[in-house]
């Protein structure tokens, strides 16, 4: 087990890395969204592999609240960037 | 080789799985050329990626309602990743921020 620790370790902070320099560059909002999408599930996974190494249930609350504010998040930015393309109209 | 130590060996397997599809995903966020394409990338990690490390998780905890909240997370996810990426798709396509020229159909416009 402290191999596959390691390993999601690693994997989850390169995807993190990665994750943020696609916000920091990306060209539109729209882009920027959705790699907070994929750093956000990094995320819940990163704190999913911690409780399933060490075999506690302390942090499963954490997982429900952010797959919520994930999906509200990216869900009203787009809404915004729909209105604000087409001037204004609430689509 | 005891059943628990199959079943850690098991649970290990998927969330390592679950680990490399986020990093595969984050690479193609990084690489793909624009917002279509890195959804295509983007949204492996967040359902099949996400219900393997879950899966893992599942084999390693034993109480029936800490079972419960990860099959919640593993539900909420599977319905909302779907609506999610159709927002940011749609967004996107009305935004006029898609290279159209690389649509082989465009049955939307």
């Amino acid at each position: 087990m402290t191999v596959v620790a390691a390993v999601c370790a690693v994997l989850l902070c390169l995807t993190g890395i990665t994750c943020v320099i696609r916000i920091v560059r990306g060209p539109t909002m729209l882009d920027r969204t959705v790699a907070a999408d994929v750093f956000v599930a990094a995320c819940i996974g990163a704190i999913g592999v911690e409780a399933a190494i060490n075999r506690h249930s302390n942090t499963l609350p954490i997982l429900v609240a952010l797959a919520f504010v994930a999906f509200l998040g990216s869900v009203s930015i787009a809404r915004y960037a729909a209105s604000q393309a087409i001037g204004g109209g609430s689509r | 080789m005891s059943l628990e130590a199959l079943v850690d060996v098991v649970a290990g397997i998927f969330l390592v799985l679950g680990a490399s599809f986020a990093f595969i995903a984050a690479v193609g966020v990084v690489r793909f050329p624009d917002v279509l394409t890195r959804m295509h990338a983007a949204t492996k990690p967040q359902s099949f990626g996400l219900l393997l490390i879950l899966a893992g998780l599942a084999l390693r905890i034993d109480s029936m309602s800490d079972l419960t909240l990860v099959l919640v997370v593993a539900l909420f996810q599977l319905l909302t990743a779907p609506v999610s990426a159709h927002m940011v798709g749609r967004a996107a396509f009305r935004a006029d921020q898609v290279d159209r020229s690389a649509l082989v159909v465009d049955e939307a416009d």
